[in-house]
């Protein structure tokens, strides 16, 4: 049989790969030079920019009469941010053409290890962060996300990195694609909401304070914004990732002969969707509302990247394909 | 409701009935256990007990790893298995608290099932009186009649649920109309439906735990068959507690071949076996099926399921003894190595009758042959390695023994080593040790001959049967719809207000004000209703104006609209 895969797409990809996170890299950097340069607002600004952000169209330097020469010359910062605005939709397109490379090359559906799992999840997080950051007010988000997002392409392209093959028969599966296509794409989203909470915390914590570290975490959208975007995130995320269970589920009662068996990997997926469930309860409990309800988010954020890979490494178990125990 | 002191000095509060007394502590407890606030500890106290389940070997999943676990860790090991934590998922302390969790459910949603049925047959709540205080409002001047700009309205807010009032004790004006406008129902219906759906999920998968069964069972792929008549007919049996194992789905199935591909570096590409199967009344039919097993792909029949869970080699080997008779056994040899299928077991031969004078002396010349296979063999000096897991070149290098095999002892023996007591009480001898390629023969030196004639591939099917699975799935599915639906539908309130603008019968001019309320989800109600609002006033037979609306009386200054 002569199905293997192709050498030279497998490269191709391979190369999309890293220039991506590369581009992803230099985004970032774009991305924090914008949020250092861009000056903390005084909380009176502040107050009447969100009064004017109610009325129009969310542009937070918009004029408050029309015509061009109201409009304030875009600072330096502002140029970056834009720059690394537009590199950010490089390095995502980067990142998908590797994938889609790599499904070619190895003739099969690219979600067949923990590299093309991760590097789909990631691929997520960042086309769902391109989707709900779009507006320059949420730009100064982006540093938080790509955080995350950078550090899960870094491990995947060397820790968990392995080269295009075909998969073992357990994984030759008309749900493969469904099952984890989902399970990745809930997971991208929820690293969304994740990040939001984060910012979140920080900026309900120190983000009033005059101090060096609180002046520069008022740079980031008021925090009923972030709170909004977790919650707005999670509430796609969450049928989505449980959906992604209900498939695996399925999948499992036609691969292993139980629908549930509490495989490490089933039973951390488990504890993420309780961890959200909780979330989402605590948004409407009464005196869980703000940073408990943060706090939560970021519990679930922190169970969904143990599910993501690590409890490959700690635990072996069903879901073990990725060659790493 | 304001009794001054003296009053109430003198009217004690009413005592509560002994009944009451009882009552009130148990009512407590169970409006503390199903308030929100307890079912989020809940939530999280199920998310932290699940952790120790992922991370601690589990009897379930493994229970050669809990034991390597307790002989690594003896003196936290036996205290930990004290606790549970070696069964998390069927421990008393996890079981409190999903037990708890969803008495805290049905105790929050049964009343809410009451509401939600009252809440479908109310009206509309009638209009506040100033509808430009809510958060979103507007005021405009139309030019059509008070009926028809009612009228249109209740035509435009189709899939609303509206009511049309006129006048009224809080009407400013006795001709005015109000419309209400509600939507949003179903929200709550799929915020019931997703709860109601995990309680019949649990319950379809407690239903499963108990009436479920599953049997594994080791057939040679060479037609060997067995009849799933009882569990003593499979090699494991794991039962629900309500399983006797007497009304068992009456089954025969037989393995006719077994093919696995493989790649050039040995990775595996698929497995599949074909078999035939006789399910139900076909037994007393005669009937046999043709079907195919592969990965991924069960037989189903019958509300069972038979999946192929595992396979390996199944060496032959015949014994000539001395006088000549001959025995011949094919048993299955564990893989212990995974990538190559180098595969190890035992194989024991009673002497046939006749070539021992009595049965004392027949069990001291017993054969038992121990050792290692390999499918495709790869011999460094005489030490056997497999390079490869399909069977290319396949030999073996066995420890051949005679004497008491211990076949008959009563003892249960293991099927793939020899019991290490019996050779360390010398009644077990070995004899040789060889390395055989198929044809291949050893000859002891009593005359016994020992010849290795191949190997035949097993396959290891399971036979599962759970009769609750489907609604399992069924509850799955509901739950997610409800959850979808509960999540993406949102409430919202609509008021309207059309007041004729003058009092003279000539002029036709009509006083509209719109306000809406957003009980869900407040981000994007401010254009959501701006859009509703355009909706409404621009269309065509209403005649809307550009003249302000003029202020209503007692009408305070307009709210700052809210941030979206």
């Amino acid at each position: 049989m002569n199905t293997d895969a192709n050498e030279s797409l497998l490269r191709y990809s391979d190369w999309a790969f890293r220039s991506g996170f590369a581009v992803l890299a230099f985004a970032f950097v774009l991305l924090i030079i914008e949020y250092a340069a861009s000056r903390a607002k005084s909380p009176a600004v502040q107050r009447n920019s969100v009064l004017v952000t109610a009325g129009g169209s969310g542009d937070a330097a918009g004029p408050a009469t029309p015509g061009r020469s109201t409009r304030p010359e875009r600072t330096l910062g502002e140029r970056f941010g834009n720059m690394g605005r537009s590199v950010l939709f490089v390095a995502t397109a980067a990142l998908l053409v590797s994938i889609v490379l790599r499904g070619f090359a190895t003739h099969r559906f690219p979600l067949g290890n923990m590299y093309e799992f991760v590097a789909m999840a990631c691929a997520a997080a960042l086309v769902s962060g391109l989707a709900v950051l779009n507006r320059p007010a949420y730009r100064s988000l982006w540093v938080f996300l790509l955080v995350p997002v950078l550090i899960l392409e870094f491990l995947a392209g060397t820790v968990l990195y392995v080269s295009g093959g075909p998969v073992v028969p357990a994984l030759k599966s008309f749900w493969l694609p469904i099952h984890v296509t989902i399970v990745s794409i809930g997971s991208g989203i929820l690293m969304v909401a994740g990040a939001a909470s984060v910012a979140y915390l920080l900026r309900m914590a120190v983000g009033d304070r005059d101090t060096r570290l609180g002046r520069t975490l008022a740079r980031l959208p008021d925090a009923q914004t972030l709170d909004r975007i977790a919650y707005r995130t999670t509430i796609v995320a969450f049928p989505l990732f449980g959906a992604g269970i209900v498939l695996g589920a399925i999948w499992a009662e036609a691969a292993w002969g139980r629908f549930w068996g509490w495989d490490p990997k089933e039973t951390v997926s488990f504890i993420t969707w309780v961890v959200y469930a909780a979330y989402l309860h605590a948004r409407a409990t009464s005196g869980w509302q703000s940073t408990r309800a943060a706090w939560i988010n970021v519990a679930g954020f922190v169970a969904m990247v143990t599910n993501l890979f690590i409890i490959n490494f700690m635990v072996s178990g069903l879901h073990s394909y990725a060659g790493l125990n | 409701m304001t009794a001054s002191p003296q009053l109430r000095a003198s009217s004690p509060v009413p005592k509560q009935s002994v009944l009451g007394r009882i009552w009130a502590p148990f009512r407590n407890a169970w409006r503390g256990l199903t308030s929100m606030r307890t079912a989020l500890i809940l939530l999280f106290l199920l998310a932290i007990a699940a952790i120790p389940g992922a991370l601690i070997p589990q009897r379930s999943l493994n229970s050669q790893k809990v034991d390597q676990y307790l002989a690594d860790h003896p003196t936290v090991g036996p205290w930990m298995d004290r606790a549970e934590l070696f069964d998390v998922f069927g421990s008393f302390w996890f079981t409190a608290i999903y037990v708890l969790l969803f008495v805290s459910l049905i105790g929050c949603i049964a009343p809410r099932i009451v509401e939600f049925a009252q809440a479908l047959r109310a009206q509309p709540v009638t209009a506040p009186r100033n509808l430009a205080r809510l958060p979103h409002s507007r005021s405009a001047v139309v030019t059509a009649d008070p009926e028809v700009v009612v009228g249109a309205f209740e035509q435009e807010l189709r899939g609303w649920r509206t009511v049309t009032r006129t006048g009224g004790p809080r009407a400013r004006d006795e001709r005015e109309r109000t419309v209400s406008a509600e939507k949003g129902y179903l929200r709550e219906l799929g915020n019931l439906v997703f709860h109601i759906s995990l309680v019949g999920l649990l319950a379809a998968i407690a239903i499963g735990k108990l009436t479920s069964y599953e049997g594994n069972r080791i057939l040679i792929a060479d037609g060997d068959s067995f009849c799933s008549t009882s569990p003593a007919a499979f090699d494991s049996f794991r039962a629900g507690n309500i399983v006797d194992g007497t009304e068992l789905h009456p089954m025969c199935l037989q393995v006719d071949d077994f093919t696995a591909d493989y790649r050039d570096n040995g990775q595996a590409d698929m497995f599949r076996s074909n078999i035939r199967y006789q399910s139900g009344s076909d037994i007393e039919a005669g009937i046999w099926r043709d079907a195919q097993l592969e990965v991924n792909k069960p037989l189903r029949t019958g509300g069972d399921r038979v999946y192929l869970q595992g396979h390996g080699y199944a060496p032959t080997f015949t014994v000539i003894f001395p006088d000549g008779q001959e025995r011949s056994e094919t048993i299955q040899w564990a893989p212990t190595e995974q990538m190559t299928f180098l595969s190890s077991g035992v194989m024991r031969f009673d002497p046939p009758g006749g070539t021992y004078p009595d049965s004392d002396d027949r069990r001291k010349h017993q054969i038992a042959i121990e050792g290692l296979f390999a499918p495709t063999a790869q011999m460094s000096g005489t030490l056997l390695a497999s390079a490869f897991p399909a069977m290319r070149d396949p030999a073996v290098a066995v420890d051949i023994y005679r004497g008491d095999a211990g076949l008959d002892t009563g003892k249960p023996q293991s099927i793939f080593e020899l019991d290490q007591s019996l050779i360390n009480q010398g009644r077990l001898v070995k004899q040789t040790r060889v390395n055989l390629y198929p044809g291949e023969s050893t000859t002891l030196d009593d005359g016994t001959q020992i010849r290795f004639d191949g190997a035949v591939d097993f396959v290891n099917l399971q036979v599962s049967h759970d009769p609750a699975q489907g609604w399992a799935l069924v509850f799955a599915l509901s739950a997610l719809v409800g959850l979808v639906v509960s999540l993406t539908v949102k409430r919202r309130r609509v008021w309207i207000r059309v007041t004729p603008l003058d009092t003279d019968t000539t002029s036709r001019r009509t006083v509209v004000e719109l306000g809406g309320l957003a009980r869900t989800d407040q981000a994007g109600w401010g254009d959501e209703f701006d859009r509703l609002a355009d909706r409404l006033l621009r269309q065509p037979e209403i005649g809307l104006t550009d003249e302000q609306a003029p202020a209503a009386p007692g009408r305070g200054a307009p709210r700052p609209q809210e941030a979206r």
